[in-house]
């Protein structure tokens, strides 16, 4: 085995990590250009100018189901099949939820509780978290006002407010 | 034909004349010729190749708000056009789809449709179902409700599926499954341990589908029974003997080239029992 000066290796030979190791900086940039030159010279790109993709506002539905609201197909009459008329009602009602949704703005959620037991719900929870934020004194005037249910008591007594004291000449 | 060929040209022209003037009244007016187009055939009989051409004007700062029209089936879009491919009477359903009403007996599976499908195979991990269109669809085993890997569901070849196409166009093996996008169910699946499944024509699956169906009212009538019917044109009936079955399908499939009058009269008589 001849040994040159410098044994003639393959450039990917030397492109290899433990090559570069003991290269100099000079010789590793120029095997890094060597390296952009020939991607930059394979790597392909369209030469068109940009094109801006149109909007189309033409749609395409391939179905009959959408066009002419077509009900589900299972259906059950005269009690045949009360599983199947369950689900006719659920199925076509839903259908007609989605359509009276789309006429009135004003969508209604469905409810567990109705609206009257929220509402005293809401009422007595009021009233507790007062209490709990109020002073000892108006506690138990809230507690006095709570019996009557029909507001019959005025609560006349002036509210206890700081009074500065005045001199008062004899 | 000179005069004809002169009508159609200022036909032509009084339309492209139309379009310059909205040009300048943007936004809200910019779709009327769009519509004007299509009402003028509304209710018409159209055939394959007749074109609905309309040019919007060039929105130069983007601010013409375009509405979108929906083609339904039998319309297609070409470009800037939109051309009829089956010949029917054009249908409008407000406010912005158009379709051809057209009859035909052969199914093409199009995506969310319903369809009573046979199995016809078991191959791994799913099943292949026949349609009856020109290819078999395959139906996974985990698309039925509550299937796992351990948990398969019971579906042997020879049943009854109904089911919906996730995947149905021209290029790939049309796909079904069996419940919905929740997972539930919601009466898909096997059914019909008894009953007689049988074939319909297209039109007629139709109508028994449309919303407050009169065939399917004065069907009640009749008997109490069961119906499955799929897009495909397969209806599966069931009812309490066989004989009622037999009738219910004699019925159906001769109701077909029926006015609504003779129907009527169909169904009483078969009602008192002297069919």
């Amino acid at each position: 085995m001849a040994k040159d000066g410098a044994a003639k290796l393959s450039k990917n030979l030397l492109r290899m990590k433990f090559m570069q190791r003991g290269l100099d900086a000079e010789l590793k940039k120029q095997l890094d250009e060597e390296e952009k030159r020939i991607i930059s010279d394979e790597h392909w790109f369209l030469d068109l100018p940009e094109l801006k993709a149109k909007e189309n506002y033409i749609i395409e539905e391939r179905s009959y189901a959408p066009c002419e609201d077509l009900v589900f197909g299972r259906m059950s009459f005269r009690g045949f099949n009360p599983e199947v008329e369950k689900l006719m009602l659920l199925m076509n009602t839903h259908k007609e939820e989605e359509d009276d949704e789309e006429e009135d703005n004003v969508s209604r959620m469905e409810t567990d509780i109705t609206d009257e037991e929220m509402a005293r719900r809401y009422e007595s929870l009021v009233e507790s978290m007062r209490k709990k934020f109020a002073k000892k004194r108006d506690r138990s005037a809230i507690t006095k006002n709570k019996e009557d249910v029909n507001c019959d008591a005025v609560d006349n007594r002036p509210k206890k407010a700081f009074l500065k004291p005045q001199l008062i000449f004899v | 034909m000179q005069a004809a060929v002169k009508t159609q040209r200022r036909r032509s022209l009084s339309r492209f004349r139309r379009h310059t003037n909205t040009g300048h009244s943007r936004c809200f007016f910019a779709m009327d010729p769009v519509h004007a187009c299509f009402k003028e055939k509304i209710g018409e009989v159209l055939l394959p190749g007749d074109v609905f051409s309309f040019r919007l004007p060039e929105s130069g700062d983007g601010s013409v708000k375009t509405d979108k029209i929906i083609c339904g089936p039998g319309l297609r879009r070409n470009g800037e056009e939109v051309q009829v491919c089956k010949s029917g009477i054009l249908r409008h359903k407000p406010p912005n789809m158009y379709w051809i009403d057209s009859q035909q007996r052969r199914y093409v599976p199009a995506k969310g449709e319903s369809v009573i499908g046979i199995v016809t195979a078991k191959s791994g991990d799913i099943f292949k179902v026949d349609v009856g269109g020109s290819e078999q669809a395959s139906l996974s085993y985990l698309a039925f409700e509550g299937a796992t890997k351990r948990n398969r569901p019971n579906v042997q070849v020879g049943d009854l599926v109904y089911g919906q196409f996730t995947i149905a166009n021209k290029d790939m093996e049309p796909e079904l499954v069996c419940i919905d996008s929740c997972g539930r169910a919601n009466g898909m699946g096997v059914f019909g341990a008894d009953g007689l499944l049988f074939k319909l024509s297209l039109g007629l699956v139709r109508r028994l589908l449309a919303p407050q169906s009169e065939i399917v009212k004065d069907l009640e009538k009749i008997f109490p029974f069961e119906l499955v019917v799929g897009m495909n044109g397969r209806v599966w009936v069931k009812s309490k003997t066989v004989q009622q079955t037999l009738i219910m399908t004699n019925v159906l499939e001769t109701c077909e080239n029926m006015t609504s009058q003779q129907r009527q009269t169909l169904f009483k008589r078969v009602a008192e029992g002297s069919l």
